[in-house]
């Protein structure tokens, strides 16, 4: 081992050109890509803000200040007192738009790392192995896509609703119903993830390098883990940040039913729950939630568009 | 040093299953190295060269590829034989392959230091720092300056030259008995094509290593090999020490080959020779020898039985039905 260290130094000589600076890196071609994406820059601002304005006005309210109820103090149009206005049973809105801000945020997230998990390891395995594994877990997220996604999630709310209890996270009591509608979230809205994830493995398991690392000995998970999915990272960050987007409208959709977070516990998508028999007589129901909604799912999608062009390396605009 | 036989092939006989058919690629190749000798195997493109050598360290895909028979002896123990987790400690550790391409052989998006010290952690059991430290040492050996910072970089700012160099430090990692170097000279321009050749085989002789140079160019087999195998359509048709078959080539396809090599005492307007003709096509199963319709001496039972290699010297074999030196069929 040590008869390495006293080679001649002289076998081959570096030559002039492999003395220039080194060119870019990856990550520094991608954040230059992305910094040109206006879009992009305004989707991570906003997505700053929004983040700000959840966690950090959990500093200045605390969570009975968004469950205070006054009757007297109903419908109140936004004011001083109540800037977002309050609610049918007079709870100050923007309050409640801080802390179901948070739920709808976490419930984005957590459900999208749910879809990762499920949706790369079944694409990974099935691009990678191929044969039979490939054709039994194909079918199977076929069988998931062929259902409408909201029916699907209707019927797993309404099924798992009431069997879960209350959790305590980050020094907040959540309704279970959280923990059903991330699952029921995640184990949704997997196959499409696991299709492009498929695809990434099944062309990028034939390149050269592949053969090359296990002709030196690698693990067939060494491949997958370090080899494989480090180059398939690119559209998996962007249907991640893309499926944080479709998570909060879900959650929305689903809550707004009546068949997603239970109240206390507000999100965005339960405040809107009954706000439709104000629609115009007490605009600033609807408004303020839907609003974050909005912005956040497009500040998301602003963001998922700028990663995709920044980490396409096949991509010119530099 | 040492003459021990290290690697035996028997009988090897590889196909690939397609949709337009099979593929016989290689067609019952025997072969030998012995520990510290170099080897080179010969032959155009597509003649089972590669793929050779890959069935023996089982790297060819399962399905389409098939072994349908053979043995690979490595130091006694049949590869074909052993458990895939027993493989993988074989792949790198004893036996160590180059590839052709060194610019799609790297992993574009992992650092050369984490491609590097990745064979070192799994084979050889260093911790990180220790396998850092002998990456350096590597990328040193195989003439790569600074290469402290360079480890750090991505294989795209590397030249192909150097990449190459690092194939081959990523190979020589783990000093492995066997090194197989699949043309990694061939995308590599003049100068560094004789450097690489020269680290190879300075650092055979100081690790007593065993290489097979596998590639088509027979001027870079006259500088380095000990003894040639000459394949053609998945078959070897002639193998011999390397100064006899340039002496006096007894296939008459090695023969054809030699005389399609450019001289330097040509006159330059003369043109350079072929070999009429294309290669068998190999979906159709061979039968008779594959360069009959090529070769200027067939006769109608080179189209009925494929001969068998038989010694035509010392240490010189060749499958041929016709025997050059007397000129005339055996």
């Amino acid at each position: 081992m040590s008869s390495l260290a006293d080679s001649p130094s002289n076998v081959i000589q570096p030559h002039l050109d492999e003395l220039e600076t080194p060119p870019l890196s990856l990550g520094q071609l991608a954040w230059r890509r992305f910094r040109r994406h206006k879009m992009a820059i305004f989707g991570t601002v906003m997505i700053i803000l929004i983040f700000l304005y959840c966690f950090g006005g959990m500093l200045v309210f605390s969570e009975a200040d968004a469950n205070f109820n006054d009757t007297s103090d109903r419908l109140q149009p936004p004011s001083r007192e109540h800037p977002f206005g309050t609610d049918t049973i007079g709870r100050d809105i923007m309050i409640r738009t801080i802390y179901g801000g948070q739920i709808s945020l976490i419930i984005g997230l957590t459900a999208m790392l749910v879809e990762l998990i499920i949706g790369v390891s079944i694409g990974a395995l099935t691009g990678y192995l191929g044969g039979w594994v490939d054709s039994v877990l194909m079918r199977m997220t076929e069988a998931v896509l062929v259902i409408p996604q909201i029916f699907l999630l209707l019927v797993m709310a309404k099924y798992f609703a009431q069997s879960i209890p209350n959790i305590e996270f980050l020094g907040r009591t959540f309704s279970g119903s959280v923990l059903v509608i991330i699952v029921v979230i995640g184990i949704t809205s997997w196959p499409y993830l696991a299709r492009i994830v498929r695809s990434q493995f099944l062309s990028i398991k034939e390149n050269d390098f592949i053969l090359a690392a296990r002709a030196t000995g690698t693990s067939t998970r060494e491949i997958i883990f370090r080899h494989i999915l480090p180059n398939s990272i690119a559209p998996i960050i962007v249907s991640a940040t893309l499926s944080v987007a479709a998570a909060i409208t879900l959650e929305a959709y689903i809550s707004f039913l009546g068949l997603g977070v239970r109240p206390p516990t507000a999100t965005w998508g339960n405040m809107l729950e009954g706000a439709y028999k104000y629609v115009q007589s007490a605009w600033w129901l609807w408004f303020f939630p839907g609003a974050l909604i909005a912005l956040t799912v497009l500040s998301i999608n602003f963001l998922g568009d700028g990663l995709r062009d920044a980490l396409d390396p096949h991509s010119r605009a530099a | 040093m040492t003459s021990e036989l290290l690697l035996e092939v028997i009988n090897l006989k590889t196909r690939f299953h397609v949709a337009e058919g099979t593929v016989y690629a290689v067609n019952g190749i025997s072969l030998s190295i012995n520990q510290g000798e170099t080897i080179a195997v010969v032959g155009e493109s597509g003649c089972g060269k590669s793929v050779t050598m890959l069935s023996v360290l089982r790297l060819i895909s399962i399905p389409p590829g098939e072994i349908a028979s053979g043995e690979a002896l490595y130091l006694g123990r049949d590869l074909f034989k052993l458990p895939e987790a027993e493989m993988e400690r074989i792949r790198g550790k004893e036996i160590a392959m180059v590839f052709q391409d060194s610019m799609t052989s790297l992993n574009p998006v992992l650092t050369i230091g984490r491609q590097l010290t990745e064979p070192l952690q799994t084979h050889l059991g260093l911790d990180k720092q220790k396998a850092r430290q002998r990456a350096i040492e590597l990328l040193e050996l195989v003439g790569i300056s600074d290469p402290a910072r360079r480890l750090n970089d991505y294989p795209h700012q590397y030249s192909g030259g150097m990449r190459q160099r690092v194939m081959i430090a990523m190979a020589l990692a783990c000093m492995p008995s066997l090194l197989i170097a699949d043309e990694p000279t061939t995308a590599l321009d003049v100068t560094i094509q004789a450097q690489i050749i020269e680290l190879v085989e300075h650092l055979r002789e100081k690790l007593n290593m065993s290489v097979i140079w596998i590639t088509h160019d027979l001027g870079v087999v006259a500088e380095i090999a000990e003894r040639v195998i000459v394949m053609y359509a998945g078959f070897i048709v002639e193998e011999a020490l390397v100064d006899d078959l340039y002496e006096e080539p007894r296939h008459p396809y090695t023969q054809a080959l030699l005389a399609a090599l450019p001289r330097i005492e040509q006159r330059r307007d003369q043109r350079l020779r072929s070999i009429p003709g294309a290669p068998p096509n190999l979906l159709i199963e061979p039968k008779g020898c594959p360069f009959t319709a090529r070769c200027e001496y067939g006769f109608e039972h080179c189209l009925v039985e494929m001969p068998p290699l038989i010694q035509v010297g010392t240490n010189h074999q060749c499958a041929c039905w016709f025997d050059l030196s007397a000129g005339k069929p055996r």
